[in-house]
């Protein structure tokens, strides 16, 4: 569900039908039949953002017919937990909704606490306030004939899917979900991909040999840059972004470092301090010093409240408020919801930088359809980057791991690595504000030194990743010299002796060489793919996260066949004596929570130790919209009630834009058709590497819009002819290609017809100027600026269009 | 000795990447295309195209299917083109690997004639009446390597080697999909160095997937050199018609 890997992830897609011939079943669940449901066992079709709805059923199938792993559920998940009394869902709204803000004061979603602070939980969950009695009535609603009527997917399809994935419970059997921006791009993108993970919790899929809830990226090193902080809202290693509020390190090291009392929690995130030190030493080497607190004052704070994501730069630009722009490898023009909006907030630019292979439809935007040129004063200044083949570096793929890659071809031209652009744009910040400028600390102090032989050396930004030794220190009766690479974040110090450019990534180059550049082919013992000698992943080159999930109470796994880790510790009388793991390294080498006798031991931790009471999160009270996944419509619905909720039809806290760009239509307008975007295998994001290729080109030379024969027969539309797509916001002329793919769906008794649009093209090519038949356009142009509450991603998989003949 | 391919189109996601290294292993042009209301581009084999992953929309049995099927020559072991051709300078059998090959003098060729009497309905000329087809990567094959379009398919879909061993792989998978597929099927195998495996009846994956029903429906003025080709096949397709 929500991804199509076949098509845009094949690669993934061959050890799905590996998997298959080894009797797994595969169920695709898409509003439209892709070249991935051809090869799926079950297909059933569902409207575009109404995943949670199908999800919230499964969970009630699962709950009601017991099909869940009860000895997993309660030892490893806050299952047991006793949510504060004052909690509720009512009318489609959790408790501490302020309607005036459109945000929720979550004061009420937290857990009932002993005298301890250590939360009660009561392992039989049964009592009346415990995350799994409210998880059964939260869910009660989602029938299917319920669920059918909102989704359009048939009842019979329903059960057929439930129980067949719901027989995943089972102790030692498996069952994963590959999704991807098909989940993610709703203004209910975080709360899919939370209903899935509290199924496959429910069902004992985490930490297990083929389970998991596996993010199927867009781009191939999305899981490494945002690992390095691509986004804004955090500091390498996943650390919080300092805001304004913090105002000293000890602030800051306070508020973000989480406490637990339970002495069976591990609590990871304990070590934050010790990880947020590395850092600013990394940044700030020698200049960073315990007196100066580490330079903590020179990092960039946020304000407290505000969100500086994506969405919210480009709406500041539209309104005036941002000079200056680098488009460094995006093309925003083409790739953002909402694209007029998008080109026209960038006419109010100063100036831009766009960093990329080749000159787009951002860099180009001030020649664009319908622009004037001499009206535009923004000044662009083309930097040419070099292709991934042409340098060196890494990437670290969707499963974590970091895999390093030499240059092939020296960069063409003129061109320049990422990492060269970097350092030559720092060493000029440096000698300018070396003389003067407002507030140069941070370029002044800035540790800058990654060239070898004057060319920027990847090598040495690994290394820094990885962190150094800034002292000779005794850690653990070990003598540490000072230079020397750290060889884990265990060994990671708060007191400025270690520096760390991303604490989850210390153990990847280390005094025993560059991890993630081993090509060993050799699987570990327990034989199910892992081989740990190939590449490095984080953490600690441990493969599969949470894997103390994968075993009970004793430390026995699961599953016997496909085991990821397995006590095996000496064990005298009933009870263990020595801790030994095998398989996997452990996520944590602890004793397992009970002896083989069955009594409690005191030394172990709980499996998930990245939570701060470490149980994983069936019940999350830290998401924005809610602690459990609830069913709202799509911010463009083509329904005028939600069927579960009639009181509330959308997420109360979707995020949407106000500008007069921004407009929004209703089930009652003239567009009533879902809109879905989408990709192709043939083409690659924005085009900009493909659309130039001219066997790509062949293959799919022009935007199109897929609907179904009753949909043309309605419209009068044939196959193979060009109509226009029309959104409130744009119109985008498109091929028509009529399709048994798509079928109306029966929603509530109405007839909903979807339609779907790949957004790969865009106005430059193929050139418009050289052919006036040609207009080939970006499908962002349709879609809203309506967002997830917590990240801010787009709704670009469920809007209302319009299709007409031309 | 000689080398097949086996086509397992039950594996095959029309990624097309062997379309695309077809066309680059052998520096073919992209030929200028339009969206037809398909993803199936070019329409069809050309002189320039070798190798095209044909698109179906086809309900069987009340479930939707969509049926892809990596066409390309089938490098008959009698290949009719060749026997037609009766020019061993423009159409030969390398000894090696029995791969059919065209050469430049097939522009020498009556090219309809050799075209008509492809029951696959493969070859295709140029404006100056030249010939060309897959050629089963012979440089490559001949250097230890497999064709281009094998050595990229991401799903397994497309196999390579001796034809003994292609045609063993073939009757092994065909047994596996059997439970799930009751009609799968080979094509013309004994008479194919290009084995394809089909799920589903052949006719709905393309025209002329297998010869014996290429003979149909072809336009009136042809009938004559139609049935002196269908004589030709009819050993093999009865043979075929005993295999199913």
């Amino acid at each position: 569900m929500g991804s199509n890997a076949a098509e845009n992830h094949p690669i993934s897609f061959k050890y799905v039908t590996e998997a298959q011939q080894n009797g797994a079943k595969m169920i695709n669940v898409d509003p439209r039949f892709t070249r991935t449901s051809t090869r799926a066992d079950i297909y059933a079709s569902l409207r575009s953002g109404t995943d949670i709805a199908v999800l919230g059923g499964m969970i009630k199938y699962i709950l009601e017919n017991k099909l869940y792993n009860k000895e997993y559920v309660s030892a490893y998940t806050n299952a047991g937990f006793l949510v504060n009394k004052k909690f509720k869902f009512d009318d489609g709204k959790f408790s501490g909704f302020d309607a005036e803000k459109r945000k929720y004061d979550k004061s009420t979603w937290g857990f009932q606490l002993d005298k301890n602070k250590v939360p009660k939980i009561d392992r039989t969950l049964k009592k009346r306030n415990s995350v799994f009695s409210l998880l059964k009535k939260h869910y009660k609603k989602y029938d299917t004939k319920i669920v059918s009527k909102i989704t359009g997917t048939s009842e019979k399809d329903l059960i057929e899917i439930y129980k067949t994935y719901a027989a995943t419970g089972a102790r030692g059997k498996a069952g994963t979900i590959m999704y991807a921006m098909g989940w993610t791009q709703h203004t209910v993108g975080v709360q899919n991909i939370r209903c899935m993970a509290m199924i496959q919790l429910l069902l004992g899929n985490m930490g297990v040999a083929g389970g998991g809830v596996n993010a199927l990226r867009g781009e191939s090193n999305v899981q490494g840059s945002t690992d390095q902080c691509l986004l804004w809202h955090i500091l390498p290693g996943y650390l919080k972004i300092p805001k304004a509020s913090n105002t000293d390190l000890t602030a800051y090291n306070n508020k973000c470092t989480p406490k637990s009392n339970d002495p069976l929690s591990a609590n990871w995130w304990a070590n934050t301090p010790k990880y947020s030190v590395s850092l600013l030493k990394s940044y700030f080497g020698e200049k960073a010093q315990k007196s100066n607190d580490f330079g903590y004052s020179w990092l960039p704070k946020v304000d407290d409240g505000k969100d500086y994501s994506w969405f919210t730069i480009f709406d500041n630009m539209y309104r005036g408020d941002v000079e200056g722009l680098f488009a460094w490898g995006m093309n925003p023009a083409c790739s953002g919801a909402n694209s007029l909006k998008t080109r026209k907030a960038m006419e109010n630019l100063d100036w831009m930088v766009n960093v990329n292979l080749f000159d787009n439809e951002t860099g180009s935007f001030w020649k664009g359809p319908g622009v004037t040129p001499s009206k535009v004063k923004t000044e662009v200044f083309m930097l040419p980057a070099c292709v991934s083949v042409e340098k060196e570096g890494s990437i670290t793929n969707s499963g974590r791991w970091m895999q390093w890659r030499y240059q092939g071809p020296k960069p063409l031209g003129n061109s320049l690595s990422d990492g060269d652009i970097i350092i030559k744009l720092g060493n000029e910040l440096k000698k300018a504000y070396a003389k003067d400028g407002a507030f140069p600390e941070p370029i002044r102090n800035l540790k800058w030194d990654y060239l070898t032989h004057d060319e920027y050396d990847p090598h040495k930004v690994a290394k820094e990743i990885n962190g150094y030794f800034t002292k000779d220190v005794t850690v653990k009766g070990k003598l540490c010299k000072k230079g020397t690479l750290v060889p884990s974040f265990a060994w990671l110090q708060a007191d400025g002796s270690t520096s760390s450019a991303n604490w989850l990534y210390c153990n990847s180059y280390t005094e025993k060489g560059n991890m993630s550049a081993r090509r060993s082919k050799k699987d570990a013992e327990n034989k199910i793919g892992l081989y740990p000698e190939f590449a490095w992943c984080w953490p600690v080159n441990r493969r599969i996260i949470y894997n103390r999930a994968s075993v009970d109470a004793q430390g026995i796994p699961w599953d016997k066949k496909d085991w990821v880790v397995k006590f095996a510790g000496k064990q005298e009388n009933g009870k263990y004596v020595s801790k030994k793991w095998l398989g996997d390294v452990p996520d944590g080498g602890w004793y397992p929570l009970e002896n083989p006798d069955g009594t409690q031991r005191k030394d172990a931790k709980y499996a998930f130790i990245m939570r701060k009471h470490g149980h994983a999160q069936i019940f999350g009270p830290g998401r924005a919209d809610g602690p459990f996944p609830a069913h709202y419509e799509p911010i463009e619905t083509p329904v005028a009630k939600n069927l579960l909720y009639p009181k509330q039809l959308q997420n109360p806290v979707a995020v949407t834009y106000s500008t007069d760009s921004d407009k929004y239509a209703k089930s009652t307008s003239k567009y009533k058709i879902v809109c879905s975007t989408y990709r192709v295998s043939e083409h690659w994001q924005t085009g900009l590497m493909t659309r130039p290729q001219e066997w790509l080109m062949e293959m799919q030379p022009q935007v199109f819009v897929e609907m179904s024969e009753e949909l043309a027969k309605q419209k009068g539309i044939k196959n193979g002819e060009r109509v226009v797509v029309e959104s409130i916001r744009a119109e985008l002329e498109c091929t028509a290609i009529v399709t048994k793919r798509f079928k109306p769906f029966k929603i509530d008794g109405k007839i909903v017809h979807q339609v779907g649009v790949p957004w790969h093209f865009g106005w430059r090519w193929p050139d418009s100027s050289k052919d006036a038949s040609v207009k080939e356009d970006s499908a962002n142009l349709l879609t809203p600026s309506a967002g997830d509450p917590n990240t801010r991603i787009p709704e670009t998989k469920a809007f209302l269009v319009n299709v007409r003949k031309m | 000795m000689s080398k097949s391919f086996f086509i397992d189109t039950t594996l095959c996601t029309a990624c097309r990447a062997c379309q695309v290294a077809c066309k680059q292993w052998h520096d073919l042009p992209a030929e200028k295309t339009t969206n037809r209301g398909s993803f199936q581009n070019p329409a069809d084999l050309s002189f320039e195209t070798y190798k095209l992953v044909r698109f179906n929309e086809q309900v069987i049995d009340g479930k939707l299917n969509w049926l892809f099927f990596p066409d390309q020559c089938r490098h008959c072991y009698e290949a009719p083109c060749l026997e037609v051709a009766d020019d061993p300078t423009a159409i030969f059998k390398d000894p090696a690997t029995g791969a059919v090959i065209f050469t430049a003098n097939t522009k020498n060729l009556d090219a309809d004639e050799i075209i008509d009497s492809c029951p696959y309905n493969i070859p295709r000329k140029a404006k100056d009446g030249t010939l060309a087809k897959c050629d089963m990567c012979l440089d490559r094959v001949q250097n230890g390597q497999v064709p281009a379009c094998v050595k990229t398919c991401p799903t397994g879909a497309m196999h390579f080697g001796e034809s003994d061993e292609m045609l063993s792989l073939a009757k092994q998978r065909l047994a596996q999909v059997k439970g799930k597929f009751p009609k799968a099927t080979l094509l013309d195998s004994d008479f194919v160095q290009t084995i394809y495996l089909t799920a589903h009846d052949p006719e709905l994956y393309s025209k002329y997937a297998i010869a014996s029903v290429t003979n149909k429906g072809i336009i009136a003025p042809m009938l004559t050199r139609q049935e002196a080709l269908q004589k030709m096949f009819k050993p093999f397709i009865a043979a075929a018609k005993e295999l199913v």
